[in-house]
């Protein structure tokens, strides 16, 4: 029921495009959907903070720009003290009178390296200082732009090329690192996870986000057809699966109270979600049994935190 | 009226953040820089500074937060030393290709290993090529006129750089010395709000940041070096006016009993006032000792170098940071500088006081007796560690 209304609400969203049409993403790249569904969401009155990365990449090589919101890109492990400084300033500058008085948004964005990895010390700094601004990270799983090799948040058995399937291994040897739980850890008032492949769901919770309070953390996975070897045209359905499967659940924690947006009685197989996707083509069928077991047993965890569980 | 009073030279430097203005500080911890954040925090903790006040979780954190803050419009500070300053490298670098005005000072001290909390210049020489404007001060006076003079002059809309204030840490940040106070007022008037040519803001949406390709990248990194360079004028005019106001004038490189010195001392920082002292005592005994105290580190003074240097036969340089495998980073720029000329002096090289080792007066008079009888033997290009055991 759910899945359809979001499919026509969809056009309800704004016609405005604030990361505007041209960048140079991969075909299929449900990163850019997640970020233009972010830049709808949160309107002209923003100021963002990017790390490097894909989206860096493909919207700002000198002398052109895809962004017709004011954007600054710095360096890669420091998009959420960047993001803190643009706050500080607006604030400060605000209280002194040197610019207007009015609700700009600070929204940080980087992807799972620049979260997860290297960034997530300054993630941590500016999210315990308790700044008023909105993190946003957009997981496709691995080091994409520099040529898919693994992160912490690249999911168990995927091949990537620093986590190649050779004899002796097969593929990522660690799970998913758990960055919504780490976000959550630090008390703020908002976390989210979302999916461009549910765009109402994602655009109410960036709107959410950006209206509270202190610090807000956004999780996107990101499908990325270059990095996962899908099809382009299967990343909606990809992403979808991740959800139905439960392997990406779609839910919020509001002041440390859990809350499953979408929540399914019965799982669809992790299989449907594995087998069309060339970085777990080697999976045996233990290792997706292995997978699966595990992927149910969080994603019970996560409805017993959302008081859904028996 | 002005003030005079005997404070801690780390807190006259914090006391002029505050008349600055500043609008946004982000510091991390650092021996021997902490007292200037501790009085900082105390500042705006009492409501006597309106800013906002972080102490981050790194000196990489406190860079970007100020790069973050600089690009919106606001007026920042930070400060550190040794491997808080190795920590946030990166942005340095990134801050002064941004073009972005801001004012760090660094407390200098070694960089480990093996660990040393104490004073030398060897932080501040793996930043060298950061592309910000550097000075080093030699007194508690120097650092905190300073501090005005470098945003007056980093906000500039000729220059807009970065600005770096080093002093040697301990040697100068934790002594008493007394301080000129300048009245507020006259800051206010010499220094007034930060207004930039862009920032971050929705009414006129930038991008700042982009990545250059191969095929324009070049040209970006010319405009900064060039205008790196074609900041002098602008700097030399902003310690003119400082003169002005105070009466303190400043010069990039600025000599002490050089006039027909045959032998010249050449240094940076807190050794030109222990050095000027030696210099005294040689004159009193008749021998033609002058000496050089370089202040404007980047962009390097050539010119003003070349100019005072000219009538000199040997030059002793001494320097607080060794190039592992070549010489002091000081002597190579000046042997840099003079290698045009068709008459250059000889240069003596002493790597002394590392790791906040002390060197007194006499240190200078037996490294000048020293470095004289070596480049008259021949030796004109000597390299030596002063002092040193082994």
């Amino acid at each position: 029921m759910t899945e359809n209304l979001n499919v026509f609400a969809v056009r309800t969203l704004t016609q405005k495009e604030y990361f505007a049409p041209g960048h140079r993403s991969c075909q299929g790249c449900a990163e850019a959907l997640a970020v233009r569904l972010v830049a709808k969401a949160l309107g002209r009155n923003v100021i963002i903070a990017a790390a490097t990365g894909c989206m860096e990449i493909v919207s700002s090589p000198l002398p052109y720009t895809s962004w017709r919101v004011p954007w600054f890109h710095v360096a890669f492990e420091n998009t959420a003290a960047v993001a803190s400084g643009i706050e500080s300033a607006l604030k400060v500058l605000m209280r002194k009178g040197r610019i207007p008085n009015k609700k700009i948004v600070t929204l940080a964005m980087a992807g799972d390296g620049g979260t997860a990895d290297i960034g997530l010390q300054a993630l941590s700094g500016a999210l315990e200082r308790g700044h008023n601004f909105l993190y946003v990270c957009t997981d496709n799983e691995a080091y994409m732009n520099t040529g898919i090799q693994r992160s912490s948040s690249t999911p168990f058995g995927a091949s990537t090329t620093t986590s190649p399937v050779g004899r002796v291994q097969m593929g990522q040897v660690t799970w998913k690192k758990n960055m919504p739980a780490i976000a959550a850890a630090h008390n703020i008032p908002y976390v989210a996870t979302a999916c461009p492949s549910y765009p109402i769901d994602l655009v109410q919770k960036v709107k959410k986000a950006a209206n509270i309070e202190g610090p807000a953390y956004v999780h996107i996975l990101s499908v990325c057809p270059t990095g996962w070897r899908s099809i382009p045209e299967l990343s909606i359905k990809l992403g979808r699966l991740a959800v139905e499967t439960g392997i990406f659940p779609l839910y919020e924690v509001e002041k440390g109270q859990y809350r499953l947006n979408i929540d399914f009685p019965k799982l669809k197989p992790v299989k449907e979600y594995i087998r069309i996707q060339g970085r777990f083509r080697h999976l045996t069928e233990e290792m997706i049994e292995e997978i699966e077991k595990r992927v149910h047993k969080e994603y019970e965890q996560l409805r017993t935190r959302s008081g859904k569980g028996v | 009226m002005v003030k005079r009073v005997g404070m801690e030279v780390s807190i006259a430097a914090a006391e002029a953040v505050k008349q600055a203005n500043v609008d946004v500080i982000s510091a991390y911890p650092i021996t021997p820089q902490t007292h200037i954040v501790e009085h900082l925090s105390e500042l705006v903790a009492n409501g006597e500074l309106d800013a906002e006040f972080f102490c981050v979780e790194s000196e990489h954190s406190a860079l970007s937060v100020c790069v973050g803050a600089a690009a919106t419009g606001a007026r920042t500070f930070t400060c550190t030393s040794s491997q808080g300053l190795a920590l946030m490298s990166e942005i340095t670098y990134i801050a002064s290709g941004l073009r972005l005005p801001m004012l760090m000072i660094i407390s200098n001290r070694t960089i480990s290993a093996p660990l040393s909390i104490w004073n030398d210049h060897s932080d501040t020489m793996s930043i060298r090529d950061c592309g910000w404007i550097q000075f080093f001060v030699e007194n508690g006076q120097e650092v905190y006129d300073h501090v005005f003079v470098s945003y007056r002059l980093s906000e500039d809309r000729n220059v807009l750089f970065p600005v770096i204030i080093n002093m040697d840490g301990f040697i100068l940040s934790h002594v008493i010395e007394p301080i000129q106070l300048i009245e507020q007022g006259k800051i206010d008037q010499f220094l007034p709000p930060y207004q930039p040519v862009h920032r971050l803001h929705p009414d006129h949406p930038v991008t700042m940041g982009a990545f250059a390709l191969p095929s324009i990248f070049a040209e970006t990194k010319k405009a900064q070096e060039e205008a790196l360079r074609s900041s002098m004028p602008k700097i030399t005019e902003t310690w003119k006016a400082f003169g002005e106001m105070t009466g303190r004038y400043y010069h990039p490189v600025e000599t002490y009993k050089t006039e027909d010195a045959d032998t010249l001392l050449v240094t940076m920082g807190s050794f030109g006032e222990t050095a000027s002292v030696a210099v005294d005592k040689m004159r009193e005994e008749g021998r033609s000792v002058g000496l050089i105290k370089i202040r404007l580190w980047r962009p390097f003074p050539f010119e003003a170098f070349k100019l005072a240097t000219q009538h000199a036969k040997k030059l002793v340089v001494i320097d607080r940071a060794i190039s592992v495998g070549a010489c002091g980073p000081v002597a190579s720029e000046v042997k840099a500088a003079l290698y045009g000329n068709d008459q250059r002096p000889s240069v003596y090289n002493f790597v002394a006081g590392i790791s906040g080792r002390d060197v007194t007066p006499s240190d200078f008079g037996k490294m000048v007796d020293k470095a004289e009888i070596e480049i008259d033997e021949g030796n004109k290009e000597g390299f030596e560690i002063y002092g040193v055991r082994g």
